[in-house]
């Protein structure tokens, strides 16, 4: 009974549809409403009424049941909308359920945002104190904890200087030190590492792991699968507000990746997929495909495949570098590539003009171990912006047929399975 | 908002209960008391931004008072010639101006804080009553500020306060708790319809007419007194110089009336608040 951190049982949470883009009412749509409903009730009759009120609602959450134990990380996966937000808003008591029960022991801290609370006009000391009030520290805690917050953050110069005056880099990494250095029993997190560049990143995945290893409890929504296999051992997933699995992480993950809910061998991204920074550069596809050009989901390790990132720019870009990360299901970087690697293509486009691209890439054969990986992309210009990011653009299987060494039907530890030239010489 | 009952266990661990609540629940105040430093950190920032952001700073809580109290002494004492009994006009209404000011202030601030602090209370639990609480208290600050011109004034016009002065606290917190309560009906109310937005600067406008300000509440027909005093402010303004000037009237039985509209103002204005508090992170 003591070593239980959380207990949730058939939690759900109904959300009204319609009032995400009506964001709020108007007293003249209560009002009209009022006086509307007993004339409406006459016309429709009492069924259609009611059918009326289902139609409305959504449930963003349904039939949740699950325990965490104490000092257990668990990760929480799913599609967008699957309800993983949702969840974490009700047990860090932000929003509450619409019906079931959680019972939580402990304090909880929950980070659903880094840098909560933070005024542009405030110096990064006076943001500091608020912050962390905000995030439930006490002050003398925060005191105690000002200087290792601050020389986290690297801030030691700027301290006292307004935070809108810092580069978004700072103002990240001062957002993220005190929200780290939050000690509650329970900690929620949301996504906070999705923001931020690479080293940014790193550093928020150390913290993670220490608080992980301190024996806390931890909460962890991501949709970078590499972060969650990282960090968790175990994972939930949901899928439209109902829990699909709860499995060991790397089974979550492989069922997540392998039952559609990430795309296979081709990924588009619409519209609403593309979040506005990335403006001028606006991903159209990526592809993976055989020698002859047809989009595969599983490549062979004896031969090459083709990767394409189809692109269009809206403006120019300098030193704007495309390429693609391969990452294992493990959360293991294979390789990072981009396509302005070599010192020709570097200087031949050292500012890439508006128009339509495709940037193909040829991984050669006898390279990669058989199993699953994941394909990421990246669009940046090296130390100016990262233009667009997405970690698991898409997924695809490797089969091992005619790989070396396949005679022995043993798991090759490792991620790539080069056929090297062995001599075998005796003397 | 969310009905969270905080159970000692025999370890001594705090379990947090998560359940939809249905009715008016509990007001949960332990959990304000908890919360307690976070008050004074929003305080805290909505001064500093304030004086960080203006040109004349801590300045303005003097300028404010103190202009309109010149344009009302010419307009109303000169012009109008507004009977101000034995008490020179400028500081006649001076000293209303103050109680005002802070109630005037702390009636919109509070009204639009929620909404002004949505990204915070979508991403953040903490009792959402520290929200209104502390955009009242900021007010508290410029009060001070503006109540040293007053000093100075009376000073001036060699005006020694009575013995009625031990009451001047009670005003102050009477004038505070009026607008909480006010601020806790409209911040909700903001969250849901936004209409409050433009009530506001109406709201306070109209208010400030029923007030005893550029006037006096012995202007007013006897019989009609005790009506007036459902304004809670009246008392308030009237207890003000009641407190600090010699020569004016004690305001009498107004101040009861007064007292228990306010209470009744802010008694509803929490339960009311509580009642929203848990849809508001939806909401917003």
């Amino acid at each position: 009974m003591n070593d239980l951190a959380i207990r949730v049982e058939n939690l759900g949470k109904q959300y009204q549809i319609g009032l995400p883009q009506e964001r709020y009412r108007t007293l003249r749509d209560s009002l009209v409403e009022f006086v509307g409903a007993p004339v409406r009730r006459l016309r429709l009759g009492r069924r259609s009424d009611l059918d009326n009120e289902t139609d409305r609602t959504i449930w963003a959450l349904r039939d949740i049941s699950f325990e965490v134990k104490r000092g257990q990380v668990l990760g929480v996966i799913g599609r967008n909308g699957a309800g993983k937000s949702t969840l974490l808003k009700i047990l860090s008591r932000i929003t509450e359920p619409s019906e079931g029960y959680a019972e939580i022991h402990g304090r909880v801290g929950s980070l659903l945002e880094v840098g909560t609370g933070f005024h542009p006009e405030l110096t990064g000391r006076e943001n500091i104190s608020l912050n962390g009030a905000i995030l439930g520290m006490k002050r003398v805690e925060i005191e105690r904890k000002f200087d290792e917050i601050v020389s986290f953050a690297g801030v030691e110069k700027f301290i006292d200087t307004p935070v809108k005056r810092y580069s978004s880099g700072m103002y990240l990494r001062l957002a993220f030190a005190v929200a780290a250095h939050l000690e509650p029993e329970i900690l929620v997190v949301d996504e906070v590492l999705a923001v931020g560049d690479a080293e940014f990143q790193r550093k928020c995945l150390g913290k993670m792991s220490a608080v992980a290893q301190e024996g806390r409890t931890v909460l962890f929504v991501s949709h970078n699968m590499s972060a969650i296999l990282r960090l968790t051992e175990e994972t939930l997933l949901l899928d439209k507000g109902q829990l699909v699995l709860r499995a060991t992480t790397p089974h979550a993950v492989d069922h997540y990746l392998a039952s559609g809910y990430s795309r296979v061998g081709e990924r588009t991204w619409n519209i609403d997929e593309i979040p506005e920074e990335a403006a001028p550069f606006r991903p159209i596809s990526m592809r993976l495909c055989d020698e002859s050009n047809r989009v595969i989901n599983t490549a062979r390790s004896t031969e090459p495949l083709t990767i394409l990132v189809e692109y269009v720019l809206d403006a120019p870009i300098a030193g704007l570098r495309v390429g693609i990360y391969l990452i294992t299901t493990r959360g293991e970087f294979v390789f990072t590539s981009f396509d302005t690697d070599t010192p020709q293509k570097f200087e031949q486009f050292g500012v890439r003009p508006a128009g339509h691209y495709i940037s193909r890439c040829v991984v050669p054969g006898d390279l990669l171990n058989e199993g699953r990986y994941i394909l990421g992309l990246n669009a940046s210009a090296f130390r100016v912006k990262r233009y667009f990011h997405d970690e698991q653009a898409l997924s695809f299987n490797i089969d091992g047929a005619g790989a070396p060494g396949m005679q022995w039907s043993e798991p090759r530890l490792g991620p790539v399975r080069p056929r090297l030239d062995w001599q075998i010489e005796h003397s | 908002m969310v009905d969270t009952s905080i159970a000692a266990r025999s370890q001594q661990e705090d379990v947090i209960i998560l359940r939809p609540s249905r009715g008016w629940g509990s007001l949960n105040l332990r959990d304000l008391w908890v919360y307690r430093e976070l008050i004074y950190f929003l305080t805290w920032r909505d001064l500093k931004v304030r004086y960080k952001q203006t040109l004349l700073g801590a300045a303005w809580a003097i300028l404010q008072p103190f202009l309109s109290m010149v344009v009302f002494s010419v307009f109303f004492g000169g012009l109008l010639r507004v009977s101000s009994g034995d008490i020179p006009y400028p500081i006649f209404s001076y000293t209303a101006l103050l109680p005002w000011g802070l109630f005037s202030k702390a009636l919109t601030d509070a009204g639009r804080s929620l909404v002004i602090n949505r990204n915070v209370i979508t991403k953040v639990y903490f009792p959402r009553l520290i929200v209104p609480l502390s955009s009242v208290l900021g007010g508290v600050v410029d009060f001070l500020i503006a109540f040293l011109v007053l000093i100075g004034m009376m000073w001036y016009f060699k005006m020694v306060p009575t013995t009625a002065l031990w009451t001047l606290p009670f005003f102050l917190i009477l004038s505070l708790v009026t607008a909480l309560g006010v601020g806790l009906w409209l911040s909700a109310l903001n969250v849901i319809y936004r209409d409050v937005g433009y009530v506001l600067p109406f709201l306070t406008q109209f208010w400030f007419y029923l007030t005893p300000i550029v006037y006096s509440s012995s202007e007013v027909p006897e019989k009609w007194r005790i009506l007036y005093g459902l304004n809670p402010m009246v008392g308030v303004v009237e207890g003000f110089r009641w407190a600090l000037l010699p020569g004016s009237n004690p305001p009498g039985p107004m101040v009861a009336v007064s007292t228990v509209i306010s209470m009744v103002l802010l008694i509803s204005g929490t339960i009311y608040f509580r009642r929203m508090e848990r849809t508001f992170a939806d909401m917003v």
